[in-house]
């Protein structure tokens, strides 16, 4: 029971990495009816935002320390950040400590720029073109942005820790009756769901309950209606590509901590993603959603020793596994309209 | 007189004999001197066969930093680096046998498919007649195997699984890095040391042919201490989050966890078994513990704070030879002209790279020849020393370097970004060698060396 609850635990961890992700792409298709497999590099952008605040706030100024030697026996030479020189020490280290949560505030404007931009310059060019051709220049598009991280960053993951004050685990169990130390779960993976959570509630209220949410909503419908009736949708749109980036790099900046950031972690989440709003059903917010919890809890279940155990290689496939069930069964996905993507 | 009646039939026949001899790759004809690429000319070309994209970029980028720099050493470039420390003064700065060394380097991408075609291309187009690099044992094998069918002399980069010195071996093919094996005997005594003889431990192992020689090496370490081994669970090459695997090992009974991954993998599952507080967990009444059997630089740096306190194995470290003394020379004289030049000291997979390079050359020179085989003769069971790992034997049986395996662990307090592991101990030779035959290195066999010709 202790294991299950926390694989579900797990689940729904993952599930808030693929739920994000998820979200920004339908809401990119059933906007722009866009195709857009760049969308895990914006992940990985979100991520890197996170390593680029925390390396302006680590900016160093040099001293010589004669007292040691460097690896070549030359006197070494100290950094110190600026804000320690500028707030002292304890303070300094603390600004430096909560440079992930500070990067929510420095991601939103980078990714919603870099949201415009991409839009306006490049695909807004495609909307006319097959959906094969949307694919490979967002493919492209999505190789071009990691190597130019990589060039800038290298290959190696960079260690992004969480806040000291949010590492470490919480017991569970014992809130459960447990025995302590039988269901810890580290204290960043629950404010990561909880963070998920916030933006899911947001995206989706801001849909519901603003004018601009309905008029998007109404677009999503039938633009060609909503255009004849005066408004100009194309913007909106826009600005719904730039909020579908800005969840993707809030998604990224959260994760940092959990695992290192690489240049290639968002292709790494893709594949994953698009087989979430697939299984949600396409252009269904609240499929891609449902979908991104359901498939991480899978994942989590079937990467459990007795399951593994019981049907060897089942972690590596069993996400693809129920894709297949699910088109099988119902071609549209759990929550999907039909006739979508069905021409 | 005999008239000779030209037949459309026998045209065809020979064009189509002459076009297929054409169409052989460069390597397959065969050489005026007998042996694939032999050089002509006043040059000499290796190929340099390094991930430079994909997720070890950054250590294909240090391998090259070094060949570069054995290139340069060996053009009369630079300080020499350790060419001054050699026990064998053959090489003085004039290239190889008098002729100057250029160098062509190839992508392995990390992929076998893409390291073999890269290794290809050296070969055939450029007229390489060495090929060196990897930073995974599944492209060494796989470029090894390539350079044995073309007969050039393969000195694999950083590959750690047992199978290539042992069931993938060949007989063009030489390893200067460590293996699975020798970790595996050099951290056991280490282990006993720290954690003690009654032991539960929990495996995590990447699926494919490096983990399951590390995993296999680790456990009959581990268990011949007397450690009973709890579980092995295989994860995906590919896998990212590994929170679903690390989850359950607390509950399994066991008390430590063995990390049997490299590179990505293993920063991400360290990061995510720290996350699960299994640094600070206690279990059978015990401190939980974790271990890495294989160690880099770059794993480290990546890791970050996670790494702290966690032993496991390199090849060679840069320090060592201030902290260990004499027997280690090479060292400084290697870091000093990798510093001076890149501003940084050089990682393991760097010392391997410069020092084969170095091995090959001198083995030609000995030889007075590049023929591979001539080449394979002079390498087969040559003792050295100088070259930053104490005194060395590349064994003629599985042409695998035997020399001490330095045991590390993550330093706690680190004073600078390049002073990331501590040095435990230099475990010695003796400690880590095996015969031939050993099990975990059976059922493939050198062959005979291949010329090309």
């Amino acid at each position: 029971m202790d294991a299950l609850i926390l694989q579900t635990l797990n689940g729904l961890d993952k599930g808030s990495a693929y739920a994000l992700i998820a979200l920004g792409l339908t809401l990119i298709f059933g906007t722009l009816g866009v195709v857009n497999f760049a969308h895990g590099a914006l992940f990985m952008i979100g991520a890197f935002c996170a390593v680029t605040l925390q390396r302006i706030l680590s900016a160093s100024y040099v001293t010589i320390d004669d007292s040691r030697t460097d690896f070549l026996g030359n006197p070494m030479e100290v950094e110190t950040p600026y804000v320690h020189a500028w707030f002292g020490e304890s303070v300094g280290a603390g600004i430096i400590e909560w440079s992930v949560p500070l990067a929510i505030l420095f991601s939103i404007p980078v990714m919603l720029l870099i949201g415009f931009v991409m839009e306006r310059g490049l695909i807004k060019h495609f909307y006319k073109r097959p959906h094969a051709d949307q694919i490979l220049v967002t493919f492209g598009l999505a190789i071009v942005l990691q190597e130019i991280v990589k060039y800038f960053y290298g290959a190696n993951p960079i260690p992004t820790p969480a806040p000291d004050a949010l590492t470490g685990s919480f017991d569970f169990g014992v809130l459960l009756g447990f025995d302590p130390n039988v269901i810890i779960y580290p204290y960043w993976r629950l404010v990561y769901f909880a963070f998920a959570a916030l933006v899911i509630g947001a995206v989706f209220s801001f849909l519901q309950f603003t004018t601009f949410g309905m008029v998007v909503r109404a677009g999503m419908a039938d633009r060609e209606t909503v255009g004849l009736l005066g408004i100009n949708i194309d913007k909106r749109f826009t600005i719904m590509f730039g909020i579908a980036a800005a969840v993707a790099g809030l998604a990224g900046v959260m994760y940092a901590p959990i695992n290192s950031p690489n240049y290639h972690m968002g292709m790494d989440f893709l594949v994953l993603s698009f087989v979430v709003v697939v299984v949600g059903g396409m252009g269904s917010l609240p499929g891609a959603v449902l979908a991104g919890f359901l498939l991480g809890i899978l994942e989590s279940f079937a990467s459990m020793t007795q399951v593994i155990n019981l049907i060897p290689g089942i972690n590596q496939i069993i996400i693809y596994v129920v894709a297949i069930v699910v088109l099988l069964v119902r071609p549209r996905g759990l929550m999907g309209r039909k006739g979508v993507m069905e021409e | 007189m005999t008239k000779r009646h030209v037949t459309r039939r026998g045209v065809l026949r020979t064009s189509a004999l002459a076009g297929a001899g054409l169409a052989l790759p460069t390597y397959l004809r065969a050489q005026e001197s007998g042996f694939t690429n032999a050089p002509t000319g006043d040059t000499v070309t290796l190929g340099f066969n390094v991930p430079q994209t994909g997720p070890y970029a950054d250590e294909g980028a240090d391998e090259l930093r070094a060949f570069e720099l054995a290139v340069e050493h060996l053009n009369g470039g630079g300080d020499g680096g350790m060419m001054q420390t050699f026990s064998e003064q053959n090489l003085d700065g004039s290239g190889i046998l008098g002729k100057k060394v250029e160098y062509v380097t190839g992508d392995t991408q990390t992929k076998s498919d893409a390291a073999r075609a890269s290794a290809r291309s050296m070969i055939e187009k450029d007229g390489a007649v060495m090929i060196s690099g990897g930073s995974s044992s599944g492209v060494a094998i796989a470029v090894q195997g390539l350079c044995q069918e073309a007969g050039v002399i393969f000195m694999s980069g950083l590959t750690h699984s047992n199978d290539t010195t042992g069931k993938d071996k060949k007989a063009n093919g030489f390893r200067h890095f460590f293996n699975a094996y020798m970790s595996a005997a050099a951290l056991g005594p280490v282990l006993e040391g720290l954690y003690g003889t009654d032991r539960k431990a929990y495996h995590l192992t990447a699926d494919y042919t490096w983990g399951w020689s590390q995993q296999e090496s680790i456990q009959s370490a581990t268990e011949a201490l007397g450690w009973e081994t709890v579980e092995n669970v295989l994860t995906p090459l590919a896998q990212t989050d590994f929170s679903s695997y690390i989850a359950p090992v607390l509950q399994s009974g066991a008390d430590v966890l063995v990390l049997n991954h490299y590179g990505g993998n293993m920063v991400n599952s360290l990061t995510n078994a720290v996350q699960f507080g299994l640094r600070e967990a206690q279990a059978n009444g015990k401190d939980f513990q974790i271990v890495v059997p294989l160690y880099s630089e770059l794993m480290a740096r990546g890791a970050g704070e996670n790494i702290a306190g966690i032993p496991g194995s390199q090849n060679w470290d840069w320090k060592i030879e201030n902290q260990l003394g004499e027997r280690y020379k090479g060292t400084n004289a290697f870091v000093q002209s990798f510093g001076k030049k890149y501003g940084f000291p050089p990682s393991q997979a760097a010392h391997t790279c410069y020092a084969q390079t170095l091995l090959y050359a001198d083995a030609v020179t000995r030889a007075g020849s590049f023929n591979p085989c001539a080449i394979a003769e002079a390498l087969e069971d040559f003792e050295f020393d100088g070259l930053g790992n104490g005194p060395t034997l590349y064994r003629a049986a599985d042409h695998q370097c035997f020399k001490d395996v330095v045991v590390v662990r993550g330093k706690e307090n680190p004073e600078d970004e390049f002073d990331l592991v501590e040095i435990v101990e230099a475990t010695p030779v003796e400690q880590v060698t095996y015969e031939p035959d050993h099990p975990m290195f059976s059922g493939g066999s050198l062959g005979s060396c291949n010329a090309g010709a």
